[in-house]
């Protein structure tokens, strides 16, 4: 059976395309044949994170306009077997799409065989958003934990479950534990009763997730990664296991990091 | 209180908290969809109605949108209306 998931924010910068890598990764690393798909059509990027701008000929604007077939747009991902990526098109824009044309290339790649169809959507909630959702069999909402992040989700909450799509799952991104801790930051539990919808997976803020989007390679597949754990975690959820919620207490430091600490400042 | 919370500034409640209870608040007006000018012409035909029958001290009046526990121990959505009588009218039976 094949699922199309659209990974929407509404609130642009809080990591959508990155969980889309990273998701796709995840899942095919564990033997699924997934193609992601970068719907922010104007604003292509799923393919500079995925680390292959450089092999990219067709576009989903070619396949949808008939310029090329399906199979000749996808890019496999030497990388891992079974990714590939549909990238967007550049020099386009939102409405040259359609959402009936993006149902309809969502039941394509569904009968291509993919057991997963991750939708990159592009932040708001206009033209792109609807072109995204159009063909998505569920959604997954990220935020951060902060004001304009939530409020933005909490709006494509609303809108996804008036398009049909109930039940969408949370993955709060960029959580940073010392300003938790502190309470300087908004919780899981704040968060979640907000939002009253169920969590999919918190992922901490981690700067390995900066160093694998300069390389291209998604952190997923960073064994040391404490956000690549967190996104292994989350694809375990999603193919139907129980996993535990990952500690995110600090690391106890040292008595020399103290130290150290010092005399830094 | 202890011994040296005494030279510390008085703490203001975490910033984390603040923003929960913010955007509780915003979350409230955004889910109604309820704009000021709606909510602004919903006051002038309460005071429209209500002076009918009371006199009404206008300045005072405060409506505004806000929240409650519902049975089901979510929250919904109340129409909160603060309207301070000055004297009745008297009305016709």
């Amino acid at each position: 059976m094949s699922e199309v998931i659209v990974i929407t924010s509404g609130k642009g910068g809080v990591g959508k395309t990155t969980t889309s890598a990273n998701l796709g990764c995840g899942l095919a690393v564990l033997g699924k044949k997934v193609a992601l798909v970068d719907a922010d059509i104007g604003l292509r990027n799923l393919d500079v994170v995925m680390g292959l701008e450089n092999r990219i000929v067709y576009d989903l604007v070619d396949v949808v306009e008939g310029n090329c077939r399906l199979k000749q747009a996808l890019i496999k991902d030497k990388r891992y077997d079974g990714l590939f990526l549909l990238p967007a098109a550049q020099t386009r824009d939102k409405d040259a799409v359609s959402p009936e044309q993006m149902q309809k290339l969502c039941e394509g790649l569904k009968e291509e065989g993919f057991d997963y169809v991750i939708i990159d959507c592009p932040a708001g909630i206009e033209q792109g958003f609807k072109n995204a959702i159009a063909g998505a069999d569920r959604a997954i909402v990220v935020t951060t934990p902060e004001v304009s992040a939530v409020r933005d989700a909490d709006r494509i909450i609303g809108l996804l479950e008036a398009n049909g799509l109930n039940d969408p799952m949370l993955i709060l991104n960029r959580l940073r534990t010392d300003l938790v801790q502190r309470g300087e930051m908004m919780n899981i539990d704040d968060v979640t009763e907000i939002l009253a919808v169920d969590i999919l997976g918190v992922v901490p803020d981690d700067e390995a997730i900066v160093i694998a989007t300069n390389k291209g390679e998604p952190a997923v597949s960073n064994q040391e990664s404490r956000a690549g754990q967190a996104y292994r975690n989350i694809v375990q959820r999603i193919l139907g296991q129980e996993v535990p919620f990952m500690s995110l207490e600090e690391q106890p430091v040292s008595f020399f990091e103290k130290l150290k600490g010092l005399f830094r400042h | 209180m202890d011994f040296f919370s005494f030279f510390k500034k008085k703490s203001a409640p975490p910033s984390g908290s603040v923003a929960k209870d913010r955007l509780k608040l915003v979350l409230v007006h955004d889910r109604v969809n309820c704009s000021s000018q709606v909510l602004e012409m919903l006051k002038t035909d309460i005071i429209k109605v209500i002076s009918n029958y009371m006199e009404i001290d206008e300045e005072e009046l405060d409506i505004q949108i806000s929240q409650t526990q519902s049975e089901d121990n979510g929250t919904v959505p109340v129409l909160y209306a603060n309207i301070p009588i000055k004297s009745m009218r008297k009305v016709q039976d």
